[in-house]
């Protein structure tokens, strides 16, 4: 389906010369996942410069919150950091809509610890049982004996969600693990990174784009016998390191107009090379 | 002429004072109508005394106790700090402090107010949280005890206020009686003055709590927001508020995630209506 997608979408990338003569004009709304906000804004920019005409706005709130308004027909496009679920498919049917899918760019999730932690290597399982919280002191991972103290994003989150379903969940529909209640529900990426730059005991998982110098991004394996691997651009694109998601946007129904003018700015090398000047992975263009 | 400038006059005032009971009465229907659909779906006492609340996850579970005890556990640290140094703070404003201080006193006060409370809350975040975590030397700073501090800061504006009104009302020959009968300011102050202005106090301290219980941005950052039942002052908890705006802006219209939110209100607006009530029960003992 995808690949369909992609293929119409280079067949028509063919012809845009014709189509860019015409002056560009309108509005475009965005909204949706809090990880790609800044994306979006960079792309929105860039795309307005080129295109006096049109107008971009573009605000966060959730993944969410971005399937909530594409619904609601309160926006054009809706940046997402999970697929959109069956329920909201069949909300968006009762509108009359029939949302489209574009994966425009990959986003390793970190696991993030505070510098001064002695651990810097875990295996999928252990992290599952950090998150669950069957396993509650550092030094059960080979660190020092302290509490550990787990960080997760609020449920509003698509990297929420993500990290549960592929890492304390490893991906099965047949294990129903839950974030331990002890974890901490930030608000915001920001709050977990503040959070793990001032606190030895915590573990925070996040975007690797919030990786600074005040956190530690640990190296994970898929289990014991596999390597370990930090999350480094290569390796995310590679697929080497284990936990990385698509970011997708979404459309109500196929694509016309500016929105079209504008997912092909996205997917083109020009967008793809903003993708990768606000920390995100581009996908490989193909 | 005159007449029918007074008629108008009188009705749009009439009509202004039955929108707002209008708007109440709207906002509780509303509430009632999107919260009770819940309660098809998921039992009453399963919602109140249910101890996880994983909404998202299949099957869900909506259990609000971790909610309701992490609201209360707050709510009472904060009450405890806010009552005891407001009505110290209100003694001294009506009773002691010289015209110039005073005057002084109540503009700081005025401001204190006028912080909006995710200011309040991103202060607490970086000063107040590291300090209770080497303080107390406790795995994390975000704590209840972290919460209840800075609400107390935002109920103290409320509670003096108020107090240092009722204080001030209390008649001059209360305590020019006192005095004569030989009894010292500070006696005259804590055996005379607060008996005398005690609904007032009572009253200032209800709103002050009601103000507390409903405040969500400072609690919500600074709180850690972990859904468990707490122990302790020292552990993370989360609060209704915290968890109607955190989630709303997520959940898919209709769901049963949705509705529960809803119900979060309900309960949220019977504990602040009860303690508003209250809080007039002994307001109007004062006028009487």
């Amino acid at each position: 389906m995808k690949n369909i997608i992609l293929a119409c979408l280079l067949a028509v990338s063919l012809v845009p010369a014709a189509v860019a003569q015409e002056e560009l004009s309108g509005t475009i709304q965005i909204k949706g996942s809090d990880t790609m906000v800044n994306l979006g804004q960079a792309w929105a920019e860039a795309f307005s410069k080129a295109h006096p005409g049109v107008t971009v706005a573009v605000t966060g709130g959730g993944s969410g919150t971005g399937f909530a308004a594409l619904i609601g027909g309160t926006c054009d496009i809706a940046e997402v950091s999970r697929t959109i679920k069956e329920k909201e498919v069949a909300l968006a049917g009762q509108k009359g809509f029939k949302p489209v899918e574009f994966e425009v760019a990959l986003d390793g999730l970190a696991v993030v610890v505070h510098p001064d932690n002695p651990v810097d290597a875990l295996t999928i399982d252990q992290l599952a049982d950090i998150f669950t919280g069957r396993v509650t002191n550092w030094k059960q991972v080979g660190g020092k004996d302290l509490p550990i103290v787990i960080l997760s994003r609020e449920v509003n989150s698509g990297t929420h969600i993500y990290f549960k379903e592929h890492v304390l969940r490893k991906g099965r529909k047949d294990i129903f693990d839950e974030f331990s209640p002890m974890a901490l529900l930030m608000p915001s990426s920001q709050a977990i990174a503040e959070e793990v730059a001032g606190n030895e005991n915590a573990v925070g998982y996040y975007g690797v784009g919030y990786v600074t110098p005040a956190q530690k991004a640990v190296a994970v394996a898929q289990d014991a016998d596999s390597e370990y691997v930090t999350p480094e651009v290569p390796d995310i694109i590679s697929g080497r390191y284990p936990i990385s998601r698509p970011l997708l946007v979404y459309t109500p129904s196929a694509p016309t107009g500016v929105v079209k003018a504008f997912i092909d700015f996205v997917l083109s090398p020009e967008g793809q090379k903003i993708v990768e000047e606000v920390d995100f992975v581009p996908i490989k263009f193909r | 002429m005159r007449r029918l400038k007074e008629f108008l006059i009188e009705k749009l005032i009439l009509l202004s004072g039955i929108t707002v009971i209008l708007f109440v009465v709207l906002i509780f229907v509303f509430l009632l109508k999107e919260g009770l659909a819940f309660f098809k779906e998921v039992r009453l006492s399963d919602f109140l005394g249910g101890r996880y609340w994983y909404p998202i996850s299949e099957p869900p579970r909506f259990g609000i106790l971790p909610l309701i005890l992490g609201s209360f556990l707050v709510t009472a640290g904060a009450t405890v700090f806010a009552v005891a140094t407001s009505i110290c703070a209100a003694f001294y404003i009506a009773e002691i402090a010289p015209a110039r201080i005073r005057d002084f006193l109540k503009t700081g006060i005025e401001v204190l107010a006028s912080i909006p409370s995710v200011v309040l809350g991103f202060v607490g975040m970086v000063t107040l949280v590291p300090w209770v975590k080497s303080v107390f030397h406790v795995p994390t700073g975000l704590t209840a005890l972290s919460g209840a501090i800075m609400l107390g800061f935002m109920a103290m504006p409320t509670i003096i206020s108020i107090s240092e009104d009722a204080l001030a009302a209390v008649p001059r020959h209360f305590r020019e009686g006192s005095i004569a009968l030989g009894a010292t300011r500070w006696q005259t102050m804590y055996r005379v003055t607060i008996h005398a202005a005690k609904p007032g106090i009572l009253a200032a301290s209800m709103l002050g709590i009601g103000r507390v219980i409903g405040e969500t941005m400072a609690v919500m950052m600074i709180t850690g927001n972990a859904a468990v039942i707490p122990r302790t002052f020292l552990q993370p908890v989360r609060t209704l508020t915290a968890t109607i705006a955190a989630e709303m802006g997520e959940v898919v219209h209709g769901s049963a995630h949705y509705h529960s939110l809803f119900s979060i209100g309900i309960i949220l607006f019977l504990i602040t209506f009860i303690i508003n009530v209250t809080a007039d029960f002994f307001l109007h003992r004062v006028r009487h």
